[in-house]
Parts: structure tokens; C-alpha cells; sequence
């Protein structure tokens, strides 16, 4: 479900992690690698929008808060971190993974930091589906009468 | 003339401090804290994130816990909050179709593709208080089914394929957003949408009510109630891409109205739309209704006057941090109003007298 093998994938992955497992994963990473910040990490709204009818016009549905972040790794590779929230570490992090996603430390991002979390995500989201499939109605009919 | 009045700092620094310690109520009894709100009190903070129109579930539970349960209070602080965030952008239209669902139901058509799908839901339960609640308890895990894993396709396509129903008009044209430009009439659709989203839930739960007692009636069904999380995706100028930056629930509610239909067009049915931020019902199915009822021009009905067809009124009134701020602010010093209005009325007594007494002569 959560592919972590294209940047959009793993971007969309870290925006979405619960901010205290990224910051867990993170820190077993291993220390963090130089880098200079070139946006500090910063707290604003996005404008989530819905469709009339689902599938009709635009309309301003409400706003979602999201922190951004954008670093760079001493080699010069950038990285932006877009999280849903306001946890400026968190945003941090993705900005600092999503650099290193583009260095020779990729697989190791991928086994120690990504694949666990898109894991433990994609379980949630099952537990979730299977919670709410146990709730489907299976109708019967009673037949009454004697024709 | 304007003439200002000092001398209420003290007693105002001391209400406010008598407020937190009433906010904490009885020290024997632990605090409670924001995460227990967000977890536990989860459809007041729906409420409050809905109206206050900010997706954050930890910053409407600490509204909540500041305004000491007051959800209009807690909307107030939300709105007031989110007006001191930059703005990074608009995120593409959430596609509702591929919504992770908790329920989904419909009542026009019982064998759905995709099924009745109940959820965690008040439905059905005896409303009798409940003691159990009262005391300690570890709550059993919820049962697991085999989930499908596809998405649930939406319940209006099946009529839409039959050309049953009005279909909508595509569009990607960016919306007019309220928050932005005050408010013009009259207003389009995508504004009244806007306008309804963040309405106050008992407002529409009453306006929508009037039209199903008959004060422009239009018939709904609920063709089909969702609820479940979807991903938002913006372009990310930065990227030259799109991404997912959150995941958020929303509730969504489709009505299927009555007929409407030409010389030149067959008879359709109509839909009313409601869409709102986390779990909550009652306002999206009441969000779907209004709409409705207000697309009495389009669709050549007569407007009878109702208050759920009149826009203005509608989109004038629905907004409770509109309203209670006008509505309260009468409660504030308006003593120099007040006196004038004062001596207006002695000098319309005295001359009044003064006339009787010449009359009598």
C-alpha cells in the first residue's frame, strides 16, 4: 500500500507517521549526519478542499495544519520534509531523510527507518478495515406464510 | 464624544485567575490532559476542528480543555489560531471515492456493492445510560473481519450510470475561498459549500429540519452516509510534484431529492451534498439538506419563501463565531449608549407631561 520506492512515496509516508515513531526510528538510526538548515522548520495551514457531489466543482473544505522543513546534506543534496501537524522535529527529520534517500545510505534508510514504519502503518490501517468489516451488515430474509 | 473608562484591570486579572482555578475544579480529582480529550472526547473535538475549520486533533483538544468544555469557546480559539499561520497553499480536491471507510451505509439501497457497513455507531443503541461507564473498566477489543481491501464505490454512480440522477459538473476551476474575500452574493455553489462546512452544527441541524416539516420540502434520501480517512495531496512548487502531506477523517453525506425534469431533459433525481471534517453525522447529513434546498434557482423549483432557500439568510447566519460575537457583545459596557438613550426617554416623559398638563387646562 505505502510505497516507499519513489520520492512521492516516501515523502507522502513520513508526512502521514505518527510524529513519535519517526523520532524513535530515527534516533536508532544512528547520529545525525551535517547538514545546514536552509528553511528552519515552519508552522502553517493548507486549504484541504472537497468536490460537490464528490465528483463535481471544487469547494474550500477547511484548513490542515502542516510544518515544513528543507535541509541540506554537507554533499550539497537537498531535502524537504512536508508533515501533517505542527511537530517542527518531525518535519526535521523527513526533510534530513528525505536527503539522505537521494545518498548511498538508501537501502539502509529503507530497512532501518521506511519498511518498519510503512509497515506498521499499513497494519493500523488493516486492523481498521477488519474492525469495520466485522460491522457489515449480512442481511437474511425470513420467508413467513404458507405460499 | 467618546469618553473611556479605566479601572477594571484588577478586577479582570482576578476573574481571569478565578477562571483557571475553576477550569481545574476540585484538585482531588486528577487533570485531565489534552490527549485524553483528543481520545476520549473525540467527537467534541471533531465538532470543534469541523467548525473551527483546522484539521489539527491535538489543537482543538487543548480548545476544548481551555474553554472548559465550551465548544463555541474552543471554535473561537481555533479560528482565532489559524489566522496566525501562513498559508502554504490549496491541496488538490480529496477523492472520497478511495476513502479508507470505518462506515458506510445507505438507506436507498440495501445490497450495495460493497455493503452496509455499520461502524462505531450510536444506531441502534437503547440511549440508557450506561453505569458500567462509571466505574473502572478495560474495554474488549473489537471484532475483526476479512476485509476487501477495494475501494467502496460511491452509491450515486450506480444511478449516475443510468442517467437516474443530475449528474455534476466537472470542473477544476479554484474555488472562492470565504476565508480570503468577505462574503458576495450571491454566492456559488462551492462558497455556499464553504459557508456550510464550518457552519454551526445546531444552526443546520434546524434549518435542515424545517425542510423535511414541509418549509421547502425536497424529499431526501440519503443515498449514501461515509465516514473514513483520505489523503491529501498538494503540489509542492519546491518538488515540481505532488505528494500526500496528511491523511484526514471526514464525513460525507449524498442525498438523492426528488425529480426534477424539462421538455427537453427526463425526469431525474437531484442530490444534496454535505461534507465535513472528522466523524460527524448529524452535520453532514443536515450540510446535505441545506445545500439542497438552496439549489432551488438551478434547478427551476419555486422559491417559497422558506428560510433554508433564502442564501442571504442562510449563509448570514451560520457561522456561531459570527453570531456569538455580535450576540455577546451586547453584554459588554455600553454605558454612554445607555445614557443617552436615557435622556431621551426623560425628555420625552417631561414633554409628554407637559402636553397633558396643557391639554388639561
Amino acid at each position: 500500500m505505502f510505497d516507499v520506492s519513489t520520492r512521492q512515496g516516501w515523502m507522502g509516508l513520513l508526512a502521514r507517521a505518527p510524529s513519535n515513531r519517526v523520532s524513535h526510528l530515527w534516533a536508532n538510526f544512528g547520529p545525525v549526519p551535517a547538514h545546514e538548515t536552509l528553511r528552519s522548520p515552519e508552522i502553517g495551514a493548507v486549504m484541504v478542499r472537497g468536490r460537490a457531489g464528490a465528483t463535481g466543482a471544487p469547494f474550500n473544505l477547511g484548513e490542515m495544519t502542516v510544518t515544513r522543513c528543507t535541509v541540506s546534506l554537507a554533499c550539497g543534496t537537498i531535502g524537504h520534509g512536508y508533515v501533517q501537524g505542527r511537530n517542527k522535529a518531525h518535519a526535521e527529520t523527513a526533510a534530513l531523510i528525505d536527503a539522505l534517500m537521494q545518498t548511498n545510505r538508501q537501502s539502509d534508510l529503507r530497512k532501518v527507518i521506511l519498511e518498519p514504519l510503512a509497515a506498521e502503518m499499513e497494519d493500523a490501517r488493516t486492523t481498521r478495515a477488519a474492525k469495520a468489516a466485522a460491522t457489515k451488515v449480512e442481511f437474511f430474509t425470513l420467508v413467513r406464510g404458507e405460499d | 464624544m467618546y469618553v473611556a473608562v479605566k479601572g477594571g484591570a484588577r478586577a479582570i486579572d482576578n476573574a481571569h485567575a478565578w477562571l483557571a482555578e475553576e477550569r481545574r475544579g476540585d484538585r482531588t480529582v486528577p487533570e485531565m490532559t489534552v490527549a485524553q480529550i483528543r481520545e476520549q472526547m473525540g467527537l467534541a473535538v471533531n465538532r470543534v476542528m469541523a467548525e473551527g475549520s483546522l484539521y489539527d486533533p491535538d489543537l482543538a483538544a487543548l480548545a476544548i480543555k481551555q474553554a472548559r468544555g465550551d465548544l463555541i469557546e474552543a471554535i473561537f480559539l481555533i479560528r482565532a489560531y489559524r489566522t496566525t499561520l501562513p498559508r502554504f497553499g490549496g491541496a488538490q480536491p480529496i477523492d472520497t471515492g478511495n476513502m479508507a471507510c470505518d462506515r458506510r451505509i445507505s438507506a436507498t439501497f440495501k445490497d450495495v456493492p460493497g455493503g452496509q457497513v455499520l461502524g462505531p455507531t450510536f444506531d441502534y443503541t437503547h440511549r440508557l445510560l450506561d453505569f458500567m461507564l462509571a466505574a473502572d473498566g478495560d474495554v474488549p477489543e473489537a471484532a475483526m473481519g476479512d476485509p476487501a481491501g477495494d475501494p467502496v464505490p460511491h452509491v450515486t454512480e450506480f444511478l449516475n450510470s443510468e442517467g437516474l440522477i443530475q449528474p455534476e459538473p466537472e470542473s477544476d476551476a479554484v474555488p472562492r475561498d470565504l476565508t480570503r474575500e468577505p462574503l458576495e452574493l450571491p454566492a456559488d455553489r462551492a462558497l455556499r459549500l464553504q459557508s456550510l462546512a464550518r457552519a454551526d452544527e445546531g444552526f443546520l441541524l434546524g434549518l435542515a429540519y424545517s425542510t423535511q416539516r414541509g418549509y421547502a420540502r425536497n424529499h431526501a434520501f440519503v443515498g449514501e452516509l461515509r465516514i473514513g480517512s483520505v489523503a491529501v495531496e498538494m503540489d509542492i512548487p519546491d518538488l515540481g510534484f505532488a505528494i500526500e502531506i496528511g491523511e484526514i477523517t471526514v464525513t460525507e453525506c449524498e442525498t438523492v431529492n426528488q425529480f426534477t425534469g424539462s421538455k427537453t431533459e427526463p425526469p431525474q433525481f437531484t442530490r444534496g451534498y454535505g461534507l465535513v471534517f472528522g466523524q460527524t453525522e448529524r452535520k453532514a447529513i443536515a450540510m446535505a439538506l441545506v445545500d439542497r434546498a438552496m439549489r432551488w434557482e438551478e434547478l427551476g423549483e419555486e422559491n417559497v419563501g422558506a428560510p433554508a432557500q433564502d442564501t442571504e439568510f442562510v449563509l448570514s447566519h451560520c457561522d456561531n463565531i459570527q453570531a456569538t460575537g455580535f450576540l455577546e457583545h451586547i453584554k459588554l459596557p455600553h454605558y454612554v449608549d445607555f445614557q443617552s438613550e436615557l435622556e431621551l426617554i426623560r425628555k420625552l416623559r417631561a414633554q409628554a407631561k407637559a402636553a397633558g398638563q396643557e391639554d388639561a387646562t
